[in-house]
This record gives structure tokens, sequence and C-alpha cells, in this order.
């Protein structure tokens, strides 16, 4: 795990840019306006807010800012949709059973994922999939609560069955 | 605006939902079980707000479902580091 | 169009009452936060989306609000389960595992 001061010094010039867009796309967002007073005081509020949290917030330089990272993006996107209708029809066969069909225990999974970044996106999407629930996140493994568990179950066989349909579209475009 | 009957049904379900909610929360047993009734009620009040927003034809519901939202999800994270302190 | 909006609206309102069920009926409280977390999420996302399709012109603000709750909510879950289990509230088991393990700090 790298130190704060490590990550702070891993961005670039690029990650400042990509939080100005994101402020500025919130701003335009919320003003729902393109008047050029609006759009002007909306840039130097994005640029005043980017160049004094720039120091302080980390978070974002766990992105990989290339042309390449765009379709992993939208394929995990995708993905995450699917899987996000089908916990909830699956929650939903299981809360409408009369016997709750549940044999629920804590698991733990491994993590490739370096950045802290992609660990939160990862658990994230972990807690709206079928069954699962990130509890906690210890370096580089998840704790995670998980409805039914498959009997003679190793780390290795949860770690594929949970983690990895993701992890394989993130690490294109986080660290 | 005027009601069609299937809009009249989802509102209603809505507030069943929202009863039930409150009902855990009013059951309890612990506190955690009332932390996590919370936690799903002010969700459903904050897509209600959005509903809201549309029955009464004016946007600005909206923007206090924004503040709503996230003040909810500051509220709740700090009940969780409350209920953490507790235990350790 | 107004249809469509309905229908959405409906499985909505739908998915958000099977969430309360879920709190209801869960026999502990991690099994409560899945239930509750996941089909409100879903329920208040097509909410919303019904409403966007009402009155697109509200699409921008919407768009901030859905985003808000997919992010903020499995992020305000998983802060009460991890505060949860520092805090020792053991999970309900029908049988004992050995696949769960405590937490080591």
């Amino acid at each position: 795990m790298k130190t704060p001061a490590n990550e702070a010094t891993d961005g670039t010039l690029a990650h400042g840019v990509f939080l100005f867009l994101l402020l500025f796309t919130l701003w335009l967002l919320l003003t729902g306006s393109i008047d050029p007073a609006e759009l002007i005081a909306g840039a130097m509020v994005a640029l005043a807010v980017t160049l004094i949290s720039r120091p302080h917030l980390n978070i974002f330089t766990g992105l990989r800012l290339t042309p390449g990272a765009i379709l992993p993006f939208l394929s995990y996107l995708g993905l995450f949709l699917v899987e996000l209708i089908r916990a909830n029809l699956d929650m939903a066969r299981r809360v409408l059973t009369p016997s709750l069909p549940l044999q629920p225990a804590l698991v733990e999974v491994k993590t490739e994922l370096q950045s802290p970044l992609g660990r939160l996106i990862l658990a994230n999407s972990i807690t709206l999939t079928p069954g699962t629930l990130t509890v906690d996140v210890l370096e580089d493994r998840l704790v995670i609560h998980w409805v039914e568990v498959p009997p003679g179950l190793t780390i290795e066989d949860a770690t594929r069955s949970i983690t990895s349909k993701f992890e394989r579209h993130l690490k294109g475009f986080v660290k | 605006m005027t009601l069609t009957l299937l809009e009249i049904i989802a509102l209603a379900i809505l507030g069943i939902a929202v009863l039930l909610s409150l009902l855990r929360l009013l059951l309890g047993p612990a506190a955690p079980d009332r932390v996590v009734a919370a936690d799903t009620l002010s969700v459903i009040t904050t897509s209600g707000l959005v509903v809201l927003a549309a029955l009464l034809g004016s946007p600005l519901y909206l923007d206090v479902a924004l503040i709503y939202g996230t003040l909810a999800f500051v509220g709740v994270v700090a009940i969780a580091r409350a209920i953490e302190g507790n235990g350790s | 169009m107004r249809l469509l909006a309905d229908i959405v609206l409906l499985v909505g309102a739908a998915f958000t009452l099977l969430g309360a069920l879920g709190l209801l009926r869960m026999p502990d409280v991690y099994n409560r936060i899945q239930a509750g977390t996941k089909a409100v999420t879903l329920g208040a996302l097509s909410l919303i989306l019904g409403i966007g399709l009402l009155y697109p012109q509200w699409w921008s603000k919407l768009l901030v609000i859905a985003l808000l709750i997919l992010v903020t909510n499995p992020l305000g879950s998983s802060t009460i389960a991890r505060a949860l289990l520092i805090a020792g509230v053991k999970p309900w088991t029908k049988t004992p595992t050995t696949a769960g393990k405590e937490r080591e700090s």
C-alpha cells in the first residue's frame, strides 16, 4: 500500500484537468443553462475549487486517463447495470419466498486493484450485485457478507465468482 | 397535473413502502436495525421529493431532494462512526 | 410517452416496496442492509427515470440526483455494516460455517 505522500506526487497535470472538467460539468448540470455569464462564473468556481483541493484530494490519481480507458469504462457500466437488475430480481425472489432461502456468512476475497479509487468502485459494485454486501476493506482483502454461500468454498473460488467479472473491466480504467 | 390510474397506484405503493420502513424503525429491535431503517427511509424520501416535484410541477423541489440526499448521507456516516466508537 | 413513464414509475415503486418488505422480513441486520440497499437504489433510479420521462426538461438535475443516490447509498450501507462488524454485531447464520472470519485488527 502506498503512503498518501506517494499518491500525491503520482498525480499528473491530467488529473487536475480531469477534476476541473468534472466540477465544471457538475456546474453545468446543476445550473442547466448555457448563458455566457453562467459559463464564466462556473469556470472560475471550478478552477478555484480545483486549485484549492487538488493538493489534498488524491482519490482521482487512481484513474488511468488514456484514450484506451474509455472502452473498459463503457463495458463496465453496461455490466454494472445488468448486475444491478439481476441483483434486484434475486433479492425480490428471496424476500417473496415464504421460507426465506438464506445461508449467510462472511467471506474474504482478494483484489488486484491497487488504488483507493479502484477498491472503492469495486466495493460499491459488489454491494449492488446479487447477494453480496461489502462490509470492510482491509488492504487488498474485501470482507463480504454473502446471503447464500455455496458449501465448501475457498478464498480463490469466492474471488473468482465475486470480483473477477468486475476487475476485468475495472483494470482498464483504474489502477 | 391530473393523475392517471397507474400513477395513483404507484403513489399508493410508495406510501406502503414508507409505512413498512417506519414499522422497522419502530420495531427495532436494536439500535442498528433502526439506523438501517432510517437510512433506507432517507433514500425513499429523496426519491419521494423528486416525485413531489413532479406532482407540484415545480423544479424547486429537485434542489431540496439533492440537498436532502447529501445531508442524509453525511448523517448516516456520522451515525456509523458513533456506532464504531461504542464498540472499541 | 405518458404510459411508458407510468410503467417505469410503477416498477420503481414496486422495487421500493420490495426493499421495505425485505427490511421487515430479513432475520438479521446485515441481511436487512442488503435487501434495503439494493432494491431501494434501483427503485429510486427507476422513479427518477419515470419522472424524467414525464418532465424531459428536468433531465440535468435528475441525472445529478440519480448519480448521487447511486454513489452514496451503497457507500452508506457499507459504512454502517463496517461499523456494526467493528462494534461486534455477529451475523446471523442458519448453521455454523467456517467461511466467516473475525476482523483482524
